[in-house]
């Protein structure tokens, strides 16, 4: 019955287009035979040889870590200074959460510093700033071997510039995926 | 072209003018003989760099004399300061130059300048080591010592490099010397004439044929490179895209020790400079890096953060036997070993901030060794033990000082603002250090006296981390 009248309606249709279409015979349009198909593959096993039913919906869960995943990575600091300040707790806790959800997964936190000062005084102290990242994520339970702090001090600045608002940007600690 | 005392300024431009010119027209006359480059070093009295706009002058008159000048020398020295007694030396034009392509007399030249020891004096004639100089001629042209000398080519290809110096005042031979060199080595065989001249006529030994490394960034990328100590005859020992920092010679001046960020951290390599065959020597968890060799060469001073923190190790020059020296909750790094090998000195913050700290090599209690400022960092050893150059934070500024060990005097050295990376030449004499010019990174030497400053110009790119090699290359 569905059958006859899809085809009953491809002719309808036919039969609109035909006084603008070239001559089409009527008589000669094909008719659409159409027979169930099984469901799409996700129908599971309530497909079987009736098709799947037709109220079916399937769930899609958004990972409630995929946020956590694009959350920002990255914590600044102030001159000579390694202390993580309370504004970036939420930093933290958001990569702590991812990480401690996923064990397999690693992270390098990766220390910098403003260009002011000497090279490797300053690779010594990216790192101290990778490590205070490093230490608030363990006291949230995360394995020390899913992180390696790593220091690029000075060589790597983020913002180029030599005035505070440059500097400002540069002392940063970022976590970055393995 | 050192003025009289009390010249008024007056007399200096005049003086100063006249010296550009003849050097402009000594430079055309080089360029029309010969595919050389011409090495017009200036020099001027303190007083005259003192004004501005004789400074811009001086460098613009260095640029338009090296306008025409080749691509052979892409270093050009500028020399600031006058030294005490400064010996009056012509060096004529070797016979023969051409034939290996290098202008041996004007190296010669720029070296003897460049020490702040001696004042080249016109030479001309055509004259070698065999001829025997009129001395009435030269002790008429005020002139202490001459240096004469060829270059031949040998029948296996190489080229001999003869010399000969006179003491013009007594009239005497003072010897010479022949160098038989492939084409390569003629840049070489040229700063040995310069040794051999600069170690007859002061007694001490010269630096010119040793060699620097240092670090250049351009366009987001990084070398490590090696070159003459004149800066020139550079090549390339390590290309990267990613950060090159700290250096370290090997004290046969075979290898070089460095920090590469090119596995996304600090880890210390060590590279064989004529195979280019390298090395990791520290990689451990978390940062890798102010590698510092052992007077013997067997071991290498580093800082590790592998259990926390940076602190100092020392391990074999192969990585292995690792010890660890420090253990404070500080930041202890830049590690040097005395050149007795007994004493290692080093940066610390365990005070409150960066200072220099002094102990034992085989670890043991610190003693601190800076007082006075509240940052000192970057601490270099003189060969003789008994100075130490660094870097010291006054307000804003990063000036370079030299340390007497024994009375604990200091001494500033620059009139720069952002000094970095100071390093002993192996006799004690220079000390070679990156500061900022003119919106750009700079390579300079200075004497230990602060008097007598050179600057190596590069072609343009941000050169930092000088380290000066040893003798015996």
């Amino acid at each position: 019955m569905n059958a006859m009248r899809g085809s009953l309606g491809a002719l309808a249709a036919a039969a609109l287009l035909a006084g603008c279409a070239s001559g089409v015979k009527l008589n000669e349009t094909p008719v659409e035979t159409r027979t169930p198909v099984a469901a799409d593959a996700n129908a599971g096993a309530g497909a079987g040889a009736g098709g799947a039913p037709q109220s079916q919906v399937t769930t899609v869960s958004v990972d409630p870590n995929a946020a956590a995943a694009n959350a920002p990575r990255v914590v600044y600091f102030d001159f000579d200074s390694f202390v993580v300040k309370d504004e970036y707790r939420p930093v933290v806790e958001a990569q702590a959460k991812r990480l401690n959800a996923d064990k397999s997964k690693r992270v390098s936190i990766e220390g910098h510093t403003d260009e002011r000062g000497g090279r490797e005084y300053n690779l010594a102290l990216g790192q101290k700033r990778a490590e205070a990242v490093a230490r608030s994520m363990s006291l949230l339970g995360v394995n020390a071997a899913q992180i390696e702090p790593v220091s690029f001090g000075e060589e790597r600045p983020a913002v180029q510039g030599s005035d505070e608002g440059a500097w400002a940007k540069n002392r940063r600690a970022e976590i970055k995926d393995r | 072209m050192p003025a009289k005392a009390g010249a008024s300024w007056q007399d200096r431009i005049v003086l100063w003018q006249s010296f550009v010119e003849r050097r402009q027209a000594r430079c055309l006359a080089c360029l029309e003989s010969a595919a050389f480059g011409c090495l017009p070093p200036f020099m001027t009295t303190p007083d005259a760099l003192s004004r501005p706009h004789w400074r811009r002058r001086a460098v613009l008159a260095a640029l338009g004399a090296a306008a025409g000048a080749p691509a052979l020398a892409q270093f050009r020295v500028e020399i600031s300061g006058v030294g005490a007694t400064q010996i009056p030396i012509a060096i004529a034009r070797f016979r023969d130059e051409k034939l290996g392509g290098q202008p041996i007399s004007e190296i010669v030249r720029a070296d003897l300048e460049r020490s702040g020891l001696f004042r080249a004096i016109e030479a001309p004639g055509v004259l070698d080591e065999g001829s025997l100089p009129v001395m009435s001629e030269w002790k008429g042209r005020n002139v202490d010592a001459l240096a004469l000398g060829s270059v031949s080519r040998l029948a296996d290809g190489r080229f001999d490099v003869r010399h000969k110096l006179w003491d013009v005042v007594k009239g005497e031979d003072l010897g010479g010397q022949a160098y038989a060199v492939p084409s390569a080595d003629l840049r070489l065989a040229a700063h040995r004439v310069a040794d051999a001249i600069y170690e007859k006529l002061t007694g001490e030994k010269g630096v010119f044929s040793t060699r620097i490394a240092y670090v250049t960034r351009a366009a987001g990328r990084y070398t490590l490179r090696v070159t003459d100590a004149d800066g020139e005859g550079g090549q390339v020992a390590l290309a990267s895209p990613e950060p090159i920092i700290s250096p370290a010679w090997s004290p046969n001046g075979r290898e070089l020790a460095y920090v590469s960020f090119e596995t996304q951290k600090a880890v210390v390599w060590v590279q064989d400079i004529s195979s280019g065959a390298r090395r990791k020597v520290a990689d451990f968890r978390g940062s890798n890096s102010a590698p510092a060799w052992s007077p013997d060469g067997g071991q290498l001073a580093v800082t590790l953060s592998r259990e926390g923190g940076s602190q100092l190790h020392v391990m074999d020059r192969g990585g292995g036997n690792v010890r660890r020296l420090t253990s404070s909750s500080a930041i202890d790094t830049e590690p040097v070993f005395s050149p007795d090998g007994r004493q290692i000195y080093f940066v610390s913050d365990r005070g409150g901030s960066p200072q220099v700290y002094r102990m034992a090599a085989s670890g043991g209690s610190p003693e601190r060794v800076t007082f006075n400022g509240g940052y000192n960092i970057s601490p270099a050893i003189s060969p003789d033990g008994r100075s130490m150059a660094y870097i010291t934070r006054q307000g804003g500024a990063f000036k370079l000082m030299v340390m007497d060990l024994a009375s604990g005097d200091v001494r500033a050295l620059t009139d720069t603002s952002d000094d970095e990376s100071p390093s002993f030449a192996p006799n004690g004499r220079l000390i070679i250090y990156a500061t900022r010019s003119g919106g750009r990174d700079v390579l300079m030497t200075t004497t230990l006296d602060g008097r007598i400053k050179t600057r190596l110009l590069s072609s343009g790119l941000d050169v930092r981390e000088p380290v000066w090699g040893p003798f015996g290359r």
